[in-house]
């Protein structure tokens, strides 16, 4: 399957990443002989077929509704980049 | 007997009879590492203070007359695992500084039976590979040949077993992670059902498949540390409610009367002939043991890499979202929130994990998820349904677990698909979520490690140790060394 260096930025905006030119190259050619390998998939007829998404049948998981001890502030935010008193920074959102 | 040679069992006999103490033992593997890790790199980080306090701890139990199983018992795991107050990096740039502040219901089990932690274990980035060389921490050898790849992603943890420089590992398994490690580095590995480990604490690539496993020198050990890690976690809705057997109590009952299925699909000509040849003779084996082979067939299996490939790929594009640099990990400097995200996530993520977050993000992007992902999940339906039949003939599957023996390092790092095709006798056990072993077979004629894959039923995992076990008793397999 062909992928352009037009496809691969596209995708890259959709997954927040930035690409080097010689990366974008590198990436056409590699996840096109790729998603050129995964078209086999249509070989087969699937009409019908369920889709699973979970290998173990199971019904909704539910624990007791039990109060227990949360992590706490400063655990928490132990690995922030940058924090501002109890929260977490960020650069600006809004110009 | 060095202790660093020691099996689990072994140890625990020395460690309950007061031959040795756990600080000994903890020193004597600490010392190990130092004297190996040049060679192999299957560390990320060596955590002696904390490997020394714990030893310590265990001694006074040990004093006190508790010592179970593991008790005092050094191990080493995969720095996938969250381990509190340890750094965590899952092998890539972007966690380099991520202490996390809290661990894994896995290692808490082990840690509960009063293991000991040696050190957290190099792997590929994200568990994303079959070679250890997307590491952002260095490509972990083969111990025993340090010009070939480890396996991986759990790279780490099947060299560090193969160069003594654990007693036992963990690692983790989403298309093949543990076995094909285990399988080229000559130790035991098993991915147990999913469902029959907690991933609490784990640090997930793709949930539908990820599993959390052992990887011990022999099956006697495995069988210890299932034990220990087995069970329903109120924190991993995912985790099943079912009793736990006691595994170690029925490994010897043997394989007579064992209908092993080997399934046409893995006996393919490209087999390189060591492997096929180390099949043929583990067949022999067990054919002498009393068990019976039934011919079967997994129709689907040819079709299983490419499934495998947009099911993970997509669920690692949404799972590897969070890593935006906002509460943890790294930040690169932006002026605006957008800018901060992107530039993080490129600085941080290496070149596998940005191709795979690509591959799924594509597969679910607007237009193609019909075509690639819920058609990937149709396939897998009928890959599951291949299990399901073939196994109402048969208890266990016997297969190679690797096509080759471990290849160079190099050798297929600038060819991604070649590299996802080294995987094509483990992934499809992922995409059914049963479980699987392998086990020592047999070496290449240039003295690499092949291992044998036993394919067990959904919580089935007595069975496949027994059949395990059985193999051992009756090979020297797992007791050669590599020299390192």
């Amino acid at each position: 399957m062909e992928m352009t260096v037009t496809d691969v930025e596209y995708v890259a905006r959709l997954a927040r990443l930035e690409l080097s030119l010689k990366e974008k190259e590198l990436f056409a050619g590699q996840m096109g002989a790729i998603l050129g390998y995964v078209e086999k998939l249509k070989e087969l007829n699937t009409d019908g077929i369920v889709p699973t998404s979970h290998a173990v049948p199971m019904e909704n998981s539910f624990r007791e509704d039990i109060v227990f001890s949360p992590i706490g502030l400063e655990k928490a935010l132990a690995n922030a980049p940058d924090r501002a008193g109890s929260f977490f920074a960020v650069p600006k959102v809004i110009e | 007997m060095n202790i660093f040679n020691m099996t689990i069992h072994e140890l625990h006999t020395a460690l309950k009879g007061k031959q040795i103490s756990s600080v000994e033992a903890t020193s004597a593997m600490l010392k190990r590492i130092e004297a190996v890790e040049p060679n192999v790199g299957s560390f990320i980080t060596v955590t002696p203070e904390h490997a020394l306090a714990a030893a310590g701890k265990a001694d006074q139990l040990i004093a006190q007359g508790a010592c179970e199983l593991l008790t005092g018992i050094p191990l080493a795991i995969k720095d996938i695992f969250l381990t509190e107050g340890i750094r965590t990096t899952c092998g890539s740039r972007i966690l380099h500084n991520f202490i996390p502040p809290y661990s894994a219901t896995s290692w808490e089990k082990l840690c509960d039976c009063g293991a000991v932690l040696l050190g957290k274990l190099n792997q590929d980035e994200f568990a994303m590979g079959s070679s250890n060389e997307s590491s952002a921490y260095g490509t972990t050898r083969n111990p025993w040949d340090t010009t070939c790849i480890p396996g991986g992603s759990s790279g780490g943890s099947a060299a560090a077993v193969a160069a003594r420089q654990a007693i036992a590992t963990l690692g983790t398994d989403t298309g093949g992670s543990i076995r094909q490690p285990a399988s080229h580095c000559g130790c035991v590995g098993l991915k147990p059902t999913y469902g029959r480990v907690s991933r609490y604490g784990v640090i997930a690539y793709a949930s539908s498949l990820d599993q959390v496993g052992p990887l011990t020198r022999d099956v006697a050990d495995c069988a210890v540390m299932l034990g220990a890690l087995a069970g329903h976690d109120p924190k991993d809705s995912t985790s099943v409610d079912t009793p736990v057997p006691d595994y170690s109590a029925t490994l010897s009952q043997g394989v007579k009367g064992l209908r092993i299925g080997l399934p046409k699909e893995y006996f393919i000509d490209g087999l390189d002939p060591d492997v096929q040849k180390a099949m043929d003779a583990a067949i022999d084996t067990y054919r002498r043991l009393g068990a019976e082979f039934v011919d079967i067939s997994l129709p689907h299996t040819d079709y299983a890499v490419a499934t495998y490939y947009l099911i993970a790929t997509a669920e690692a594009s949404s799972n590897l979202a969070r890593y935006d640099g906002v509460r943890f990990g790294h930040r690169a400097e932006a002026d605006g929130l957008l800018e901060m995200y992107t530039k993080s996530r490129s600085e941080g993520f290496g070149s596998e994990v940005k191709r795979r977050i690509m591959l799924g993000t594509y597969a679910l992007s607007s237009g193609y998820y019909d075509a690639y992902y819920v058609k990937a999940q149709k396939v897998r339906t009928l890959i599951m349904n291949d299990f399901i039949s073939a196994f109402a003939d048969v208890d266990v599957m016997l297969t190679p677990v690797a096509p080759t023996p471990a290849f160079k390092v190099g050798e297929k790092i600038n060819d991604p698909l070649q590299m996802y095709l080294s995987d094509i006798f483990t992934i499809p056990v992922n995409l059914a979520g049963t479980c699987a072993m392998s086990i020592p077979a047999g070496f290449s004629a240039a003295g690499l490690p092949i291992g044998l894959q036993l394919i067990g039923k959904p919580f089935g995992e007595e069975t496949v140790l027994q059949a395990g076990f059985a193999f051992e008793q009756a090979t020297e397999w797992h007791t050669r060394k590599a020299t390192i």
